[in-house]
């Protein structure tokens, strides 16, 4: 289509801002040198000859697949060439390159490299980094099976030492045991590290990571011994070949082990690893990249749901006037402005735990590792929190779209399917949720026999002061100021005492009718999952609202602001009933919360583009005709149409083949 | 052989599993005729959806229009016909993977909106197929608010012609099902002209493609919209209309007519018309919403008993996942919703056909009622089971994910309903401006429709419950459903009211109330889903325990809308903080029961395999082989050109220089 201008209607949002977007964009990449850099390593990549292609949706998965492999082998090479080190900095180039999507080499990049870093022994170090490195060798992370996912200690294959030969035999003893869904497994790999228990002189070791070659290098076919294919078709990740890996009495050298830190000797004796702490660095800090995918992703989602919400004209609000925009229907608003407001608290979350992450890590080195539990504990419950709540947010976008929402060209049906998944993977969010209310219960226990907690569970301590009095904990009078930030952190911290209280109760309860322990938590887990609900909700509301005081910028603080009372009045209007049946707030005070949000969709309402604007994604990027920068949406889509498969030729050949003979006969 | 872990769960079910199929198929009769039906489709491979999930979107289409044209084949051959006891059964047999039903809805308009002279020129030829049609209603720029459509059709006295335009970009036809590359004819929405004055939306008959070679007609650009979340074998498309004539006879003429001289006339009532939308809202009910729930039931619950996972004993075996609270707590909700609503379906059928009766007796008291809850429940009925196809396609894990769990596509075909026939938050909201009506008028001693004289009857009372079985008690639960939709229309009434009264307009106050408004209209469905739930299960059968299972998923889906909205019915106090502590327990204690019939409640369906098409959730529950199988059929399998056109140089050193 010709160059054409921005439609008017963006253009009049753009203007009415209160605030400058480029301020806050700065905030969001944590300040404008990292905005800086960013754009020009977008600019590298979208400027690049090399890494055009044809729109994604009209290509069939083997083609999809094709140009990411294309792309992927490019990138490396160019990364390497441009001197691009720094992880995030890889991290936006790759995105930039796959638009935001998975590609084959994410495992080998993202795993089977580091794995190599942390677990290996210099001498397998020597012998695979370098080909890793060079791409000689590819390599994935074969974890998960068939029958076993997040229960990691429920893994079937077998790798027996046979002392003898030196070798480790590896088998897929059952159906459930083969290795499924890791990506790049595939058509890709050559070499796997593979998750295996181990048995020597006859005995279970438990789980223990192995490098196997897969291919013939060289031919590619697979090794005999080994059967190793793609999964098929799935909801989305059609760039990855998502893979099978079958073996049958396949040898490995001993050395073939991860060595670094358990050993089998030649004869078959068993090292033990001195400490198991060091792997709860790594799944912290995959977790926080989740929660940083959680923000991108539903930003990704409100931007082209706002802007093509300024843009699409409906109905009438005012009897004889011209159609408004759909953005001033307050039934709009109410479904996208508090996901806006999420948005921007998962944006704030993630580069805290992230923070956080790099401010403990620094003191493994030193030793002190003292606040990596309850980092651990409160990541699980907040990659389960926020993946869960961007999962069901993307969806309201989409759905905010109407009709045009469901077509491809959107963009949001590919930002759904390619974001549900962190919904199971790196650990099913259930099971993270619980895993979360393990540490609750533990520091709950601290407190009842009067010891002190610390970090973010402190608000526990609390409760034992409360003791005395027969109600709940919370049901003391909080005055709760609904258009006070801090005063709100103060309700949803009440909301979190009680339900982790009254989960601890009920666990207690359990227990008391003499069942075992795990059938009491079983029964107690829906509770369990609440109270952590609560306890991440309560997080969430503080770091945002902390995050407030670091705004320097007078105008962008108040958008920050309204933003942030929006989220936090809107959960509490959400789940009214925690806070009515703890006492925290009244029927009235619920009625002027449900006022007040309402309220502060209009205050939102002129900034709502530039709020959208500020996220700074490029059309490319963003992959939408809804939601392109410039709002000129119809025109387009109907140039995107016209590229559909089905109109390849104006007369497709089923008319020949089906309808034809039809008409003749009927 | 069917896997152990499944075949247990269906020695212990509590009530006899075929009787409930009769149950709801509506008589042990009707079973095998629909029975009979699905097995002569899945036993013709023509039929077959064995490769869907590996197909490309020109294959899924032309796959659909084989079967289409196949289908009247077969039609002929088993001596179905439109008007017989099987032809329900077979768009459920077929699993809705067929081309031209648009065709179907072309001649349900020009039956509906056509003079007898129309009716009797057009759908002898629509029925032998000698013409394909289509609907064009929908326009880029514009959905359900119709009177927006921009479509022209400016009438012609000199050639008695109407001539048809697309004036801009937004006026586009888009999204009408077959018409991309199927259709020959469409009924085009278009507004009527006629010496420059604008008489509002109406029909025509516009024929698009040559019936002798298909080639686009003079004037015509059409085509398709791409691709699309789902309904790969469907051709939505695009039309663009550039001084399209057609003669004055095209216009469907039931209702009103444009004589040659231009003179615009009226007649007849449209209120039969309206009647006839409202009724599409509710016939997609049960194919294109209750069907998918109740498959992703079957498939997530007969999984969940499959996969084993942790342990919750020490020593024992690992658990099945269905064994666990949260598991339970995701997926039996949506069982008993599945049911709560298949009686809702029914009780909507049995509403519109007496309607139906009294319109023929040109009795129209019943439309604006009807109207109402059929807007109301497409709305929530389309959400609630949207929203139940997706945990169960979460609550699958990593294998809901694949296509070959059929799971996705579910998902992707259901939540297309919650956007066709009618935006739902703007349904919502139709339901509501009745609903407000109907307030005052009962507030003011005036006579009400029988599905609302419950707001008339404002109590401010407490719930009664002492304990937690009093929970179990439907007069308890529907008190306090009814208690929450009549304090949040009363309350929104009230806060119009107010806001008119201090000089806000009447439309800005409206707006002002839309959330409100949509939040009364959700608890004013709710409360009747909850009701005809309760009174179903009252009038059931005794025997076979089937009456005791279905009281217990009613209680289920009684205490779960509670439970997941405990600020509602906390609010005001109707229900204490202690009360609240008891609906939780009785509703967690519903879960462990429910839990031992899941599998035969899902049975119940009866779903074939075929039907299913899901590696997860077939009958013998053998989940892996049939993963493992399905998987090593795809086609990424073969042979890929990436291997020599990437790889090979990737793999062998080209990139070492660096």
């Amino acid at each position: 289509a010709a160059a054409m201008s921005v439609n008017a209607d963006l253009r009049r949002e753009r203007a009415a801002a209160t605030f400058q977007p480029e301020l806050l964009t700065h905030i969001l990449d944590g300040g404008p040198e990292r905005t800086r850099r960013r754009k020009e390593i977008e600019a590298l990549v979208l400027n690049d000859p090399d890494f055009q292609h044809e729109d994604l949706n009209f290509l069939s998965r083997s083609q999809r697949y094709e140009q990411a492999i294309r792309k992927s082998s490019l990138m490396v090479m160019k990364l390497r060439e441009y001197g691009i080190a720094d992880p995030e900095e890889i991290y936006w180039f790759k995105s930039f390159v796959h638009r935001g999507r998975p590609e084959p080499l994410d495992l080998h990049l993202g795993m089977f490299l580091p794995t190599l870093l942390t677990q290996a022994t210099p001498e397998q170090q020597d012998r695979f980094f370098m080909p890793a490195w060079n791409l000689e060798i590819i390599g994935t992370y074969a974890q998960t099976e068939m029958g076993h996912g997040t229960h990691l200690r429920g893994l079937e294959t077998t790798a027996t030492y046979d002392p003898s030969t030196q070798e480790f035999i590896l088998n897929s003893p059952t159906v459930t045991s083969i290795k499924w869904w890791p990506g790049g497994l595939g058509k890709t790999s050559n070499h796997a590290i593979v998750l295996a228990q181990l048995y020597t002189q006859g005995q279970c070791k438990g789980l223990h990571a192995f490098i196997v070659p897969i291919r013939q290098l060289g031919t590619h076919e697979p090794l005999p011994g080994i059967t190793v294919g793609d999964i098929g078709p799935k909801f989305g990740y059609d760039e990855m070949d998502n893979g099978y890996l079958k073996m049958d009495n396949f040898r490995i050298p001993r050395e073939n082990m991860l060595m670094k830190y358990a050993q089998v000797e030649p004869d078959g004796t068993y090292v033990k690893p001195v400490s198991d702490k060091l792997t709860y660095g790594t799944m912290v800090f995959i977790r926080s990249l989740i929660v940083g995918d959680s923000a991108r992703s539903l930003s990704r989602a409100c931007t082209i749901a706002i802007r093509y919400s300024a843009v699409r004209h409906q109905s009438e609000l005012k009897p004889g006037e011209p159609e408004p925009q759909i953005l001033d229907y307050q039934t709009q608003q109410y479904k996208l402005f508090p996901l806006l407001a999420t948005a921007y608290a998962f944006h704030f979350v993630g580069a805290y735990i992230k923070d956080t992450y790099h401010r403990i890590s620094g003191d493994i080195s030193t030793g002190d590792l003292s606040e990596l539990p309850e980092l651990h504990a409160l990541t699980a419950g907040l990659k389960a929190f926020t993946s869960w709540t961007a999962n069901a947010g993307i969806e309201e976008c989409r759905m905010a779209c109407g009709g045009h929402g469901y077509s491809r060209c959107s963009g949001i049906p590919d930002i759904y399917v390619t974001f549900t998944p962190s919904c199971t993977y790196e650990g099913e969010n259930t099971v993270m949720m619980l895993q979360t209310a393990r540490f609750l219960m533990k520091s709950y226990t601290q407190v009842t026999s009067g010891q002190q907690v610390t970090g973010m569970v402190s608000y526990l301590n609390d409760l034992s002061r409360q003791r005395i009095q027969p109600q709940h904990v919370a049901a003391r009078t909080v005055t709760v100021r609904i258009n006070d930030p801090t005063s709100l952190v103060e309700a949803y911290k009440s909301r979190a005492a009680r339900l982790v209280e009254s989960a601890a109760k009920n666990l207690q309860a359990e227990l008391n009718h003499r069942r075992s322990k795990e059938d009491a938590w079983n029964r107690t887990s829906v509770d369990l999952v609440r109270a952590s609900e609560a306890h991440c909700h309560y997080v969430i509301v503080k770091l945002f609202t902390a995050k407030l005081a670091e705004v320097s910028d007078a105008a962008v603080r108040a958008v920050l602001t309204e933003l942030c009372l929006l989220y936090a009045l809107f959960g509490i209007s959400r789940n009214a009933g925690d806070f009515l049946q703890a006492g925290i707030l009244t029927s009235a005070q619920i009625t002027q919360v449900n006022q007040h949000v309402k309220e502060l969709l209009a205050v939102i309402r002129p900034n709502a583009v530039a709020l959208v604007d500020s996220f700074d994604f490029h059309d490319v990027h963003l992959g939408s005709v809804l939601g392109r920068y410039d709002g000129n949406v119809y025109e387009n889509m109907f140039e995107w149409a016209k590229k559909s498969p089905l109109n390849k030729t104006q007369v497709h050949e089923s008319f020949h083949k089906h309808l034809k003979p039809m008409q003749a006969k009927l | 052989s069917v896997n152990p872990d499944l075949g247990s769960e269906r020695q212990t079910a509590s009530f006899s599993v075929e009787r409930l199929t009769a149950l709801l198929d509506g008589g042990a009769e009707q079973t095998r005729i629909r029975r009979a039906v699905v097995e002569a489709i899945e036993s013709d491979p023509v039929f077959s959806r064995e490769n869907q999930y590996f197909q490309t979107q020109n294959e899924r289409y032309e796959a659909a229009v084989r079967k289409a044209v196949h289908l009247q084949k077969k039609m002929h051959e088993m001596g179905w016909t439109e008007n017989g006891p099987e032809y329900k059964y077979i768009y459920r047999a077929l699993s809705g993977d067929v081309a031209f039903l648009l065709h179907h809805v072309f001649m349900r308009s020009i039956s509906v909106l056509g003079s007898d002279k129309q009716i009797a020129k057009w759908i002898p030829l629509a029925t032998q197929h000698k013409l394909i049609g289509s609907y064009a209603q929908t326009e880029l720029g514009h959905g359900t608010y119709l009177q927006g459509l921009e479509t022209t059709a400016v009438f012609d006295t000199a050639t008695q012609e109407f001539i048809l335009n697309t004036p801009k970009i937004s006026a586009m036809k888009w999204w009408p099902g077959d018409m991309g590359r199927s259709a020959t004819h469409t009924v085009v929405f278009a507004q009527l002209y006629i010496h420059e004055k604008c008489y509002g939306i109406h029909p025509f008959i516009v024929q698009i493609r040559s019936l002798q070679d298909h080639s686009l007609c003079p004037g015509i650009t059409a085509g398709d919209i791409g691709p699309k979340m789902n309904f790969e074998h469907i051709d939505n498309g695009y039309l663009l209309l550039k001084n399209v004539r057609v003669p004055r006879e095209n216009m469907l003429s039931k209702f009103c007519e444009v004589r040659p001289d231009g003179t615009y006339v009226r007649q007849g009532s449209q209120k039969i018309n309206y009647f006839t939308m409202t009724t599409v809202r509710i016939s997609l009910i049960s194919d294109e919403v209750l069907t998918p729930l109740m498959k992703a039931c079957t498939i997530a619950i007969r999984y969940s008993v499959v996969r084993r996972q942790s342990k919750l004993k020490p020593g024992e075996q690992e658990a099945k996942i269905l064994d666990y609270q949260t598991q339970q707590e995701k997926l039996l909700p949506q069982l008993a919703a599945a049911y709560a609503f298949y009686f809702t379906n029914d009780y909507l059928q049995e509403l519109f056909n007496r309607g139906y009766r009294e319109i023929q007796r040109k009795n129209f008291d019943m439309l604006p009622e009807l109207h109402a809850l059929s807007s109301g429940f497409k709305a929530v009925i389309t959400q609630h089971c949207t929203a139940g196809v997706e945990i169960c396609l979460r609550a699958c894990g990593g294998h809901g994910y694949s296509l070959l769990s059929g799971l996705p596509s579910l998902y992707t075909k259901i939540l297309a309903s919650c956007i066709y026939e009618g935006e739902n938050t703007i349904l919502l909201l139709q339901t509501a401006r009745f609903l407000i009506k109907c307030f005052m008028a009962a507030s003011a001693g005036q006579p009400v429709p029988p599905s609302v004289t419950y707001l008339a009857a404002v109590k401010h009372g407490k719930c009664p419950a002492k304990n937690k079985l009093d929970f179990l008690s439907p007069d308890i639960y529907i008190e306090a459903y009814q208690h929450v939709a009549v304090r949040l229309t009363s309350n929104t009434a009230a806060k119009l009211q107010d806001l008119i009264q201090s000089g806000v307009k009447k439309h800005d106050a409206w707006n002002q109330c839309t959330v409100q408004l949509v939040q009364a209209a959700k608890a004013h469905c709710h409360y009747i889903a909850v009701k005809n739930f309760a009174e179903t299960v009252e009038k059931l059968e005794t025997k076979a325990g089937i009456q005791k299972i279905m009281k217990h998923l009613c209680d289920l889906f009684a205490l779960h809308g509670i439970f997941s909205n405990t600020g509602a019915f906390l609010h005001d106090g109707y229900t204490s903080a202690a009360q609240m502590d008891m609906v939780t327990a009785s509703y967690l204690d519903l879960l462990a029961v429910i839990r031992k019939d899941a599998v035969p409640l899902v049975d119940a369906f009866d779903f074939t395999d075929k039907s299913l098409n899901s590696a997860l959730g077939s009958y013998d529950g053998h989940v892996y082989q049939r993963l493992y199988e399905w998987a090593q059929r795809s086609p990424t399998n073969q042979m890929s050109p990436a291997y020599e056109r990437y790889l090979k140089p990737l793999l062998h050193n080209t990139l070492s220089k660096l």
